[in-house]
């Protein structure tokens, strides 16, 4: 049985690998996959607590796993909704490079 | 504290129609009159029955009174109010003493109203102001409303009701014709006399309230008459030395005693009605009323008696001795009642209740005679002088209009005054009726054997005699004034030749003034026999016996009535000697003025006691309201205290103050700072805002971090 740490340190690992990603790069793709890395860091987690969580109970409890869906459920819907803006950004800039997306700036 | 009603049968029930008749008449002419065009003989009848029903009134309730033996009885109205200590009832109050009041009001009230109709009805006419007729009478149903509150009060406040009831109409009716003189000429001549006596009679109230005051705080918190008068026997004297000159001081100015006797001869301003009214019979003798409704309080106190008893007989002499030097008919009149009223006062100032009283009924009947037929020549020799000048000028004046041309035009030469008895003589030819009338009203009020003045001045002069020997002496003298300037008016009036081209054509007056007369004369005829010294004949010290106790009943004393009536003759016939031998000539001066030189100037303007009032009063009261007016108020208020200190203050403060330093340097300042403070907030702000998504993030992972460890570590 592996201890619910090392989840949770992969956890760990793997957001902090995506929050790295979505400030570094500036391709909009990577940065989608970076925020798919840090969802899906969160869905370990849940999924490691989850399971042990019932295992203390001594019953199942699938509370963490069906959260995880919803995550995964909304991250597709983000992921339609910011491919489609990617795709209309590009229409209008004719680039997606991150940092020439600033008409916002004060 | 409410005294139960002891009514016994009788018609005491009808008390309270005693007010409410004439308020009635009062009102009919007020609502009605006008309206429905009420013909001038309505109106006077209306008003003539109001005061007769008030006179019938008065009879049944002496009547029931004398049923049961002068015993008191209050008639309980209503609830007046009740604040605190002090629960006052509407009483009326029967005793004998009022009840007598009552008669006497009422039925001399009665006579002069009926007279009255004839009397201004002329007297409208002259004034082209026939709207006043109703207006008239409807003031004296008020003022015989007010009078009869006055004497039947059962405290002293509701007869502070009608004392002030009674001023307010003496003020109204003597500027009757407020716009102009006494010769109809525009001017404030007569709302001026108004004036003077209304003020005159404030200061006498200050007494009457002051005195008031002084018996509720000191005398059982009341002001029912019973109460205080039996809480006066444990008082300390000099709560009751006070209160009596307080309310002497009331009297003074009521009943126009020195020093406030100065407005009742300006008060002769009023139609002639009114001075007979109120200014001779009724109004004027409600100090003596007063006085004699507080014999408790005098016979406790011998000195206020005294002093009360040498005003009264200091003003009798005083105000004789200025009457022989006067030439208007009226103010000789004026000045003899002031004189009358002294004697009153000096009787009931004495203890002399009855005396008093008696004099006061004589004299309310052979006054009101006088002043009637005093009115009665007036009117004749206005109707003279319109007939002369209907005669000198055929065609005459026709409209108001030219009438008041010519009233300025009169102005610039000489203004006929019907008043003047140097514009009289010989009018006994003219109006014979009015001439017998005024010479019985006359010899009464002279005190000749057998008029009614003999009999109560006697009984004056013999309870002087008895306990005041030098307000006999004046008394006396006074008495002998009075003869003579009666002697000098009756010559001047009647006798000799008509002076002026009016006098000439004087015509008698009307039956509806001369039988008021005939019945006024009968009474001054016959009202000795109230109370003849004589034993079994002190019917009025009888009846009055049942309000003050058993009354010293003194037998007709021949010296003192010798000495009088000898002293009445002589008077008379010195008053023939000089103005009856040989009888005053057109703008002759009078003859005592050569012989007397500054006596008679002195007698003549009244011993100059209104220019010395003048200077005195008015003339510092004058300086003091300048004084106050143009520095105290004017520099001092206006220029220093509010021009100065308060709005030059304000503007100070608002100008610098709060503009250049709150406002500007303030609220400006704050606000201008937030401004700048906010620009340069957001200059630097707008940098962070660069539009790099990933900075935005960066932003986000930092708060999340902070957020999320000060949750761990806290």
């Amino acid at each position: 049985m592996v201890s619910v740490n090392y989840y949770i340190i992969l956890s760990a690992i793997l957001f902090t690998i995506g929050a790295l990603g979505v400030l570094i790069r500036r391709n909009p793709l990577i940065i989608f996959m970076s925020i798919e890395l840090m969802l899906n860091a969160a869905n370990l987690a849940f999924v490691a607590f989850g399971r042990s969580f019932e295992l203390t109970q001594g019953k199942p409890f699938f509370t963490g796993q069906i959260f995880v869906f919803f995550v995964i459920a909304v991250a597709a819907a983000e992921v339609a909704v910011g491919l489609a803006l990617i795709v209309e950004i590009f229409k209008t800039k004719n680039t997606v490079n991150i940092d020439e997306v600033n008409s916002l700036k004060g | 504290m409410h005294l139960s009603a002891t009514t016994s049968g009788g018609f005491f029930f009808l008390a309270p129609w005693l007010v409410f008749a004439p308020i009635l008449g009062l009102f009919i002419n007020l609502i009605f009159a006008k309206r429905f065009k009420f013909s001038e003989n309505l109106i006077g009848g209306i008003a003539s029955a109001a005061s007769g029903a008030a006179f019938i009134v008065s009879i049944l309730l002496a009547y029931s009174l004398s049923l049961q033996h002068g015993e008191v009885v209050r008639w309980r109205l209503a609830e007046w109010f009740s604040i605190g200590a002090l629960s006052l009832d509407w009483t009326f109050r029967i005793d004998s003493l009022s009840a007598t009041m009552m008669l006497v009001i009422s039925g001399v009230g009665t006579l002069i109203h009926i007279y009255a109709i004839g009397y201004m009805h002329e007297d409208v006419r002259f004034k082209h102001e026939e709207g006043r007729f109703a207006r008239f009478f409807i003031f004296l149903n008020l003022f015989l409303a007010s009078m009869l509150v006055l004497v039947s009060g059962d405290s002293y406040l509701m007869l502070f009701v009608g004392w002030e009831g009674v001023g307010f109409c003496s003020f109204l009716l003597i500027g009757f014709w407020f716009e102009m003189d006494t010769l109809a000429r525009s001017s404030w001549a007569n709302s001026n006399a108004a004036k003077k006596a209304f003020i005159a009679n404030r200061v006498g109230d200050f007494g009457f309230l002051i005195a008031s005051f002084l018996i509720f705080w000191n005398l059982g918190h009341s002001l029912q008459f019973d109460h205080v008068f039996e809480a006066a026997k444990n008082a300390p004297p000099g709560v009751i030395v006070a209160i009596t000159l307080f309310l002497l001081l009331g009297v003074a100015g009521k009943s126009a005693q020195i020093p406030l006797y100065i407005w009742l001869p300006d008060a002769m301003a009023g139609p002639t009605p009114v001075s007979a009214l109120m200014h001779a019979a009724t109004m004027v003798t409600a100090g003596v009323y007063l006085v004699t409704r507080s014999a408790p309080f005098y016979n406790l106190v011998p000195d206020a008696q005294y002093i009360v008893t040498m005003v009264g007989a200091v003003t009798a002499l005083f105000a004789a001795t200025i009457a022989v030097g006067q030439y208007d008919i009226k103010k000789v009149l004026a000045y003899s009642t002031v004189s009358q009223l002294g004697f009153m006062v000096a009787a009931v100032g004495m203890g002399a209740y009855v005396a008093g009283f008696f004099h006061l009924i004589a004299h309310a009947f052979f006054k009101a005679l006088l002043f009637l037929s005093a009115g009665s020549v007036i009117l004749g020799l206005e109707r003279g002088h319109h007939h002369a000048e209907h005669d000198e000028k055929p065609k005459g004046k026709k409209g108001k209009k030219e009438e008041h041309g010519h009233a300025e035009h009169d102005e610039h030469e000489h203004v006929f005054d019907p008043g003047d008895m140097r514009n009289m003589g010989g009018m006994r030819k003219t109006m014979p009726v009015t001439f017998w009338m005024y010479l019985i009203g006359a010899l009464a009020l002279s005190g000749i054997f057998p008029f009614a003045g003999f009999w109560s001045k006697d009984e004056i002069l013999l309870d002087a005699k008895l306990h005041y020997p030098a307000a006999y002496w004046l008394l006396t003298i006074a008495a002998f004034f009075t003869a003579f300037y009666m002697g000098r008016q009756i010559w001047m009036v009647f006798f000799g030749t008509a002076r002026t081209e009016p006098a000439r054509h004087a015509q008698e007056s009307p039956k509806v003034m001369t039988l008021p007369l005939a019945a006024l004369a009968i009474l001054s005829v016959v009202g000795g026999a109230l109370n003849l010294p004589f034993e079994g004949f002190h019917n009025l010290g009888h009846w009055l016996g049942y309000t003050f106790g058993e009354v010293e009943a003194l037998p007709l004393n021949l010296q003192v009535a010798g000495v009088s009536t000898l002293l009445a003759l002589i008077a008379i016939g010195i008053s023939w000697l000089i103005y009856g031998r040989k009888p005053l000539q057109t703008g002759e001066t009078d003859p005592l003025k050569k012989p007397l030189g500054a006596i008679f100037t002195g007698m003549e303007n009244k011993w100059f006691v209104d220019e010395g009032y003048a200077a005195l009063v008015i003339k510092p009261f004058d300086k003091l309201s300048q004084f106050l007016a143009d520095v105290v108020d004017w520099r001092f208020w206006h220029d220093f205290v509010h021009e100065r200190v308060i709005a030059g203050t304000y503007n100070w403060v608002s100008s610098s103050a709060l503009d250049q330093y709150a406002d500007k340097k303030g609220i400006d300042a704050v606000a201008n700072g937030l401004a700048t403070v906010s620009q340069w907030l957001s200059a630097r702000m707008r940098k962070i805002q660069n539009g790099f998504v990933r900075s935005y993030a960066l932003s986000v992972l930092l708060g999340v971090v902070l957020i999320l460890g000060y949750l761990i570590f806290k």
